[in-house]
């Protein structure tokens, strides 16, 4: 069953009916609605390019919430091979919540480190939804240091809806373990690629994408605050959603215009969930790409390169 | 000797051009309830003389009772482009901008000024939380890259008063990338071997505590400060529990390992210096009364007419 999004309604209309035709077909014999459902499918790709052209922010942020959209898990699986999750921050606990370890991308070993979602409602809970804790931002802290020390590019997949915001979080220093994993990813003298791959919520996504090459999928999202949470504060009214992701400027295409996003990676007809293998190649494509770029350089070049990329943000506005 | 022309002069103007206090002359403390003689509040740092709740200082104020004998020069910030996201909530972003300008007489949310504290060379730069929260922005980023090169340039340490809700939403992103860009500042002092000291006051949260407010060489707080990422509110909607007294104050981190010291506004000055001076190996500060400084320590012309314009 597919997963429709609210503003996909009159799309699940047209293809259930396809779909039920198809169905009714199999039953009874000799009945014939081929014709018929093949003119509803046609009528619902129109529409699916139709919605999917320009997706307003707001409708962004939902597929790029989307629970079939491919998560970390996902892409590890898929991208990288001899893919050994390294667990812990060697202090208090394994944050289930960040995908870290070694693994071999078009076979060059490097560490991989991400936010993971989860996939069902077990997971999702093992997961913590993607909501990092102090012990996440350390693990990634612990890999990149190890990346540094064996001259291994890291790769991060940023998809989360921002740091935990728990009690034990708190306690155990949220704050200090996102500017210390920010501060990492500026310090090591090896490529650092993200890739924001669904939600790059706030600091959360911030402590693992500051990066020599920020890329971003079509419809994913990279904000300072969530549309809801912006509009509940500006707007008093956490319903204003639309219109502060909207003001937010928060998609892939405006972050591009900013320098925030060096790279639009293209997602197939309808989203990434609706064809995760077409929106994986797409993710290897790019990674290649940028790796090529990065590979040469010295650790030193890397590093300035890295920080004069953060201190020049800004420089450009929106340009109306 | 024109010091006095070029640094008290201007220091006197803007104390009787920007305070004057003629009807509200006394303050009630919102944790005590004492009415407090203004004269009096403000000789005490804005800490009630009754319960030592410390209420919040404008960084002007602050610098003013930091530096030896108030004076100081203030550090050049480049101007980041206004409104870069042409941004609009209920109210567009300039005019929230204007409207904060005209409360504070400030321009924006961070000062950053070079002086001496107990004779020790600093930079220091000062977090507004009367100015949109203290949010933030490209702005802030700015004077905090400013302060980090001005204080490598000199080879002086940096003190940094943090105090804000966190990002400033009206610059979106850009914003956000405040928290990479003042980590490459920090690093820039970190480099040069200079010490970097925060002073979290109230309120220090969000991405502001999540980037250079928590990357100092020593971590202060001043009493009671709210000090977080994320908010009490928004944890005990997260959770549905109620958090324990004194959840993220100053004293509950410090107990948590998250600081170095909590530190009484009033004397946070003295510590202030000679917590510096041994970093950077000099003898113990001299006690008491301190000389008008020389000329030697003073900064190029052109600087002391930007103060002196600004003042006047
Ligand atoms: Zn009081």
């Amino acid at each position: 069953m597919t997963h429709y999004l609210d503003f996909e309604k009159p799309l699940a209309e047209i293809e259930g009916k396809a779909e039920e035709l198809r169905t009714l077909a199999r039953k009874s014999e000799g009945m014939d609605v081929e014709a018929e459902a093949s003119a509803l499918d046609k009528k619902a790709d129109q529409m699916l390019v139709d919605l999917y052209k320009s997706l307003t922010p707001w409708r962004k942020c939902q597929v790029a919430r989307h629970p079939e959209r491919p998560h970390c898990i996902d892409y590890i699986n898929a991208l990288f091979t001899e893919f050994t999750p390294l667990a812990g921050d060697r202090n208090f606990a394994d944050d289930h919540a960040v995908m870290g370890g070694l693994a071999r991308f078009n076979d060059q070993p490097v560490i991989v480190i991400g936010h993971e979602k989860g996939n069902d409602t077990k997971s999702r809970i093992e997961r913590n939804f993607g909501m990092a804790r102090p012990e996440g931002y350390r693990k990634a802290i612990r890999l990149m240091d190890m990346a540094d020390k064996f001259g291994l590019p890291v790769v991060t997949l940023v998809d989360t809806p921002g740091a935990y915001p728990g009690k034990g979080a708190e306690e155990r220093g949220q704050s200090e373990a996102i500017a210390r994993s920010t501060e990492k990813c500026l310090q090591i003298g090896v490529p650092v690629i993200s890739v924001i791959i669904g939600e790059g919520g706030s600091g959360g996504a911030v402590a693992f994408a500051t990066a020599n090459r920020v890329a971003m999928l079509e419809h994913s999202v990279y904000s300072v605050i969530s549309p809801e949470g912006c509009a509940s504060i500006l707007w008093k009214d956490a319903e204003k959603m639309r219109e502060a992701a909207e003001a937010l400027r928060l998609t892939a295409q405006d972050l591009n215009k900013l320098a925030v996003c060096d790279e639009i990676i293209p997602e197939p007809l309808g989203g990434a969930h609706r064809d995760q293998a077409a929106a994986i190649n797409a993710v290897r494509a790019a990674l290649t790409k940028m790796l090529a770029d990065l590979n040469g350089k010295s650790g030193s070049d890397l590093v300035k390169d890295r920080r004069q990329k953060f201190l020049d943000l800004g420089k450009q506005g929106l340009s109306a | 000797m024109n010091w006095i022309t070029n640094y008290v002069r201007p220091r006197i103007n803007s104390i009787f051009s920007r305070r004057e206090v003629p009807e509200n002359l006394w303050t009630k403390c919102d944790e005590c309830g004492t009415m407090l003689f203004h004269r009096e509040l403000s000789d005490n740092l804005n800490v009630c003389t009754h319960c030592d709740h410390h209420m919040a200082i404008t960084p002007r104020d602050r610098f003013n009772a930091l530096f030896d004998g108030g004076i100081f020069v203030e550090v050049k910030v480049p101007e980041p482009i206004t409104d870069p996201l042409q941004f609009k909530d209920q109210k567009k972003y300039p005019e929230r901008m204007k409207a904060a300008q005209k409360k504070t007489t400030e321009k924006e949310a961070m000062l950053v000024a070079e002086g001496e504290i107990g004779r020790t060379p600093i930079v220091a730069a000062a977090q507004d939380f009367g100015f949109m929260g203290g949010s933030m922005g490209m702005y802030v980023g700015n004077a905090i890259i400013a302060a980090a090169e001005r204080a490598v340039a000199l080879k002086r340490p940096l003190v940094l008063f943090s105090a804000a809700g966190g990002a400033r939403m009206q610059e979106g992103i850009l914003s956000l990338m405040q928290m990479p860009r003042t980590t490459v500042a920090v690093q820039m002092l970190k480099e040069a071997g200079l010490p970097y000291i925060v002073v979290l006051t109230h309120p220090t949260t969000g991405g502001v505590t999540a980037s250079y407010a928590m990357l100092g060489d020593v971590q202060i707080a001043e009493p009671n400060a709210l000090i977080c990422f994320a908010g009490p509110r928004v944890i005990e909607q997260t959770i549905r529990e109620k958090l324990p007294e004194g959840f993220q104050r100053a004293e509950y981190l410090l107990d948590h390992g998250m600081l170095d010291r909590v530190t009484p506004r009033t004397q946070l000055r003295d510590e202030l210096i000679t917590i510096i001076r041994m970093l950077t190996n000099q003898p113990p500060a001299v006690k008491g009364d301190l000389p008008a400084p020389d000329e030697t320590a003073s900064q190029p012309a052109t600087e002391q007419a930007e103060q002196t314009d600004k003042n006047d």
